[in-house]
């Protein structure tokens, strides 16, 4: 209860939020009431458990990894999220704005949020175990062993442009060079 | 000699005997040996040599300038000019198009070719523009040019007048885009997926509205427009959500019943495909019946039971209904454009060249307008928005075809502006057609539209579609919002827990499907093998040396060589044979039935790069030639 007062936002925190990462008001207050309500234990940060706890995210393949790089780009090893950190990972999925500088929401930002996802130890670098990983949480139960090597080796051989076995982030980037992950990597945000 | 002769008198002699006895036929006085009884078999007769002629034609003329559908149109013509005022015996009820054969035999299978090989995904993406499109962009054009020509009317610019009701009913037919006409002119123009599923899907989807409006302004004008009330409106509003959503409705009943009849139809495999052309027809005439929108239930028959029924017949069963369905569409559309040549001497005509002309007109510039206004809008609400080039493209696309055309014929005879808008929409099919079909491609490179990507999709990019999406839907998830990853994703979810397993065989449930990337993998996997075969053998050739952990499924069973020459020159004849192979496979695979209209354009892309000077894919490096 005497915690109440210290998660309500004051209007030049929005302010400033907004500076930061180009949401507007609106967007920031809905983005608050959610971060309240998944905040269920009421201690003003996220933990792991509390993203897990959305049960949407339980049934998603990838949802440990999508937290994991929630965690990974707030740059926070103590595994907590405070509003600020959540508010400003969001908006690296903002749409991109062709007309204006985007810090948080341009391509490359977005890549290094898939990215994060795929490097389990963070060395910046995907190996092909790594890789195997992933692929197996997307597709594993339908799939043979050997069909999964082989997918990831090709995969893996696609983008490793020096052959060192693994990818690193610049490879990943081109990669994904004829993709259009401005709009694959984009969500509305409702005002 | 001898016996040839002999033989030629005796064929001859039979023959000129038959003649004789056909021709003396009211005497009955003779044994007939052979008779010419052609009223027993004259409506088949008839079909099968429009069709032997339409194909014919289709083949025959082929330019890489002109859309087959513009050729046709001409031929059609020539031919329809050379039998009316050539060969009079040949009675004008052959070759005149009657409506009815029109809507029912002529145009069920092609729009459901279109709903069968429709790109799902894409229509998906861009659902809400081509509602818009289809909805609103229609009703706007119908009721934009069906004034116009009405105030025009009131100064006695036309040679008729014409009730308000009259000139809207013709207003609603002229102003739907044709399905037939967009595939048969996109197909070989090669725009990217994004315009293709927006002018495509508007043209697919306005069919309820137009038929909508049609029923509602005849029913109108029959009532007369005196008695209609502000009730009658009402209901004809209502009436379009119960013909779209009737025809929707009617048409996914039908695809579940095809699904399920082919998932326990496993012991008679050869007869299972009947199911998946009949079915759909069945929707189409008993949509028809009831007054809804056939096209739509046919169409969505289609777009549902794909994956049902590719699950649920054998890999070749499928195939055949590709090349089947394929083949009923293109046949029926060839004869469908050869016809509308050829009915343009055939319908009783009044030319009145300002009526035409201002029709022709406001087509044009309503369309745009609509066009600009809807983009402008959605331009709002998506990610990718419409540029100027794309709204022209949308707007020039909108070309009218034989739907128009086939509702004209409908028209009541009693209609004293009958010949005058049958005329009217002839004229405005041809422009449409041959105008801004054939100059549309010009167009289109000239202003440098953005084509589809040529090259193959790797398959980094299969798994990482399907990564975004998992990514997408947790981030909006976590962010609270139920966006359209969200809606994909509760389908997905719900079609591999529930309809799969119902409507498939062999479908035990599955929290996700990913059979996508296992696809994709096995379809690339020998080429790219090829192609990394072929940067390794150049580094054979630099390095003398082998690498071991080459891709494993190919024959390439390298032992480690005593003489590193003779493996050298042994592999490099495999990799020769391997090469020959994937051309072989390559060309086929291009010349192949894709599953979908991207695929289709694509692969056409493909082809004409491949027949281009410097196709790198195809060759091998020159300098790695000789040891």
């Amino acid at each position: 209860m005497g915690n109440s007062s210290s998660l309500m936002l004051r209007d030049e925190e929005i302010d400033e939020i907004s500076r930061d990462t180009e949401f507007n008001r609106n967007q920031i207050v809905r983005l608050y009431s959610r971060f309240l309500s998944l905040d269920k234990k009421g201690q003003g940060y996220l933990e792991r458990d509390d993203f897990l706890n959305v049960p949407e995210l339980a049934v998603n393949p990838l949802g440990d990894r999508i937290v994991d790089a929630f965690f990974t780009l707030a740059g926070d090893n103590e595994q907590k999220l405070n509003f600020r950190q959540f508010v400003r990972i969001l908006a690296h999925f903002q749409p991109i704005n062709r007309g204006k500088k985007n810090v948080l929401n341009g391509r490359r930002e977005k890549l290094r949020f898939a990215f994060q996802m795929y490097d389990l130890n963070k060395n910046g670098y995907i190996t092909r175990e790594e890789f195997k990983v992933i692929l197996n949480s997307m597709v594993g139960a339908n799939i043979t062993a050997e069909q999964l090597d082989k997918i990831a080796d090709r995969t893996i051989e696609e983008a490793d442009g020096d052959h060192d076995g693994r990818i690193s982030f610049d490879e990943f980037c081109r990669a994904m060079e004829k993709t259009d992950i401005e709009e694959k990597m984009s969500i509305r945000f409702l005002n | 000699m001898r016996k040839l002769e002999s033989w030629a008198f005796f064929v001859l002699f039979v023959c000129s005997s038959a003649i004789e006895n056909g021709t003396s036929h009211e005497n009955g006085s003779t044994y007939q040996i052979l008779s010419f009884d052609f009223p027993a078999i004259e409506t088949p007769f008839l079909v099968a040599s429009w069709l032997i002629l339409a194909s014919a034609a289709k083949m025959a003329f082929h330019s890489k300038y002109f859309p087959d559908s513009s050729l046709l149109v001409v031929v059609g013509f020539i031919l329809g000019w050379v039998f009316y005022n050539g060969f009079t015996w040949i009675k004008v009820q052959y070759y005149e198009l009657e409506s009815s054969y029109f809507f029912h035999f002529l145009l069920p299978p092609i729009i459901f070719d279109a709903g069968y090989f429709m790109p799902n995904r894409a229509l998906f993406e861009n659902f809400g523009s081509v509602l818009l499109f289809a909805v609103v962009g229609t009703v706007w054009n119908t009721m934009a040019i069906g004034s116009a020509l009405y105030f025009l009317s009131l100064y006695e610019w036309f040679s008729v007048s014409f009730e308000i009701f009259e000139v809207l009913t013709f207003a609603s037919l002229i102003s739907a885009v044709d399905p037939v006409a967009v595939i048969a002119v996109f197909e070989e123009v090669h725009v990217n997926e994004f315009l293709f599923i927006n002018v495509f899907g508007e043209a697919l989807f306005n069919d309820a509205v137009s038929v909508v409006l049609y029923k509602m302004f005849r029913n109108f004008y029959d009532i007369g427009s005196e008695s209609v009330q502000i009730v009658d409106y009402g209901k004809g509003m209502v009436s379009f959500f119960a013909i779209s959503l009737g025809g929707t409705a009617v048409g996914i009943i039908f695809a579940f019943a095809v699904s399920l009849i082919t998932k326990f139809s496993q012991n008679m495999r050869v007869l299972s495909p009947i199911f998946v052309f009949v079915l759909p027809y069945m929707a189409y005439l008993l949509a028809d019946s009831m007054g809804m929108s056939s096209i739509l239930a046919i169409s969505i028959c289609g777009i549902v039971m794909k994956q049902y029924v590719k699950g649920n017949l054998t890999p070749t069963g499928v195939n055949s209904v590709k090349y089947f369905t394929k083949m009923l569409a293109v046949g029926a559309e060839t004869v469908l454009f050869m016809f509308l040549g050829v009915s343009a001497i055939t319908s009783p005509h009044h030319f009145d060249w300002t009526f035409i002309t201002c029709t022709i007109v406001f087509c044009l510039v309503f369309r745009t307008i609509g066009v600009i206004v809807q983009c402008t809008i959605l331009n709002k609400f998506r990610k990718k928005k419409f540029s100027v080039i794309d709204q022209f493209i949308l707007s020039y696309g909108g070309l009218r075809g034989a739907i128009a055309f086939g509702l004209s014929a409908s028209l009541p005879d009693s209609m004293s502006t009958k010949p005058m808008f049958v005329t009217t929409t002839i004229a405005v099919i041809y422009f449409t057609v041959l105008l801004q079909g054939v100059t549309i491609r010009p167009i289109v490179n000239w202003l440098k539209v953005e084509t589809k990507e040529d090259r193959q999709k790797t398959m980094t990019e299969s798994i990482y579609t399907k990564y975004f999406d998992y990514t997408m839907s947790g981030i909006e998830d976590i962010a609270g919002i139920r966006g359209e990853h969200y809606i994909r994703d509760t389908y997905e979810r719900l079609n591999a827990k529930i309809l799969k397993p119902i409507l498939m065989q062999n479908e035990a449930k599955k929290d996700f499907d990913a059979s996508v990337i296992v696809r994709a993998y096995a379809k690339i996997t020998l080429e790219e093998a090829l192609h990394l075969k072929e940067q390794k053998k150049r580094k054979l050739d630099e390095r003398l040396t082998i690498d071991r952990s080459a891709i494993s499924d190919s024959s390439m069973d390298i032992h480690i060589p005593q003489e590193r020459i003779r493996l050298i020159s042994s592999s490099k004849t495999r990799l020769q044979k391997l090469e020959d192979i994937s051309k072989q496979k390559q060309i086929n695979e291009t010349e192949e039935l894709q599953d979908d209209y991207m695929a289709q354009i694509n692969v056409a892309n493909m082809r004409s790069q491949q027949n281009a000077p410097n196709s790198s894919q195809l060759q091998p490096s020159s300098s790695s030639a000789n040891i």
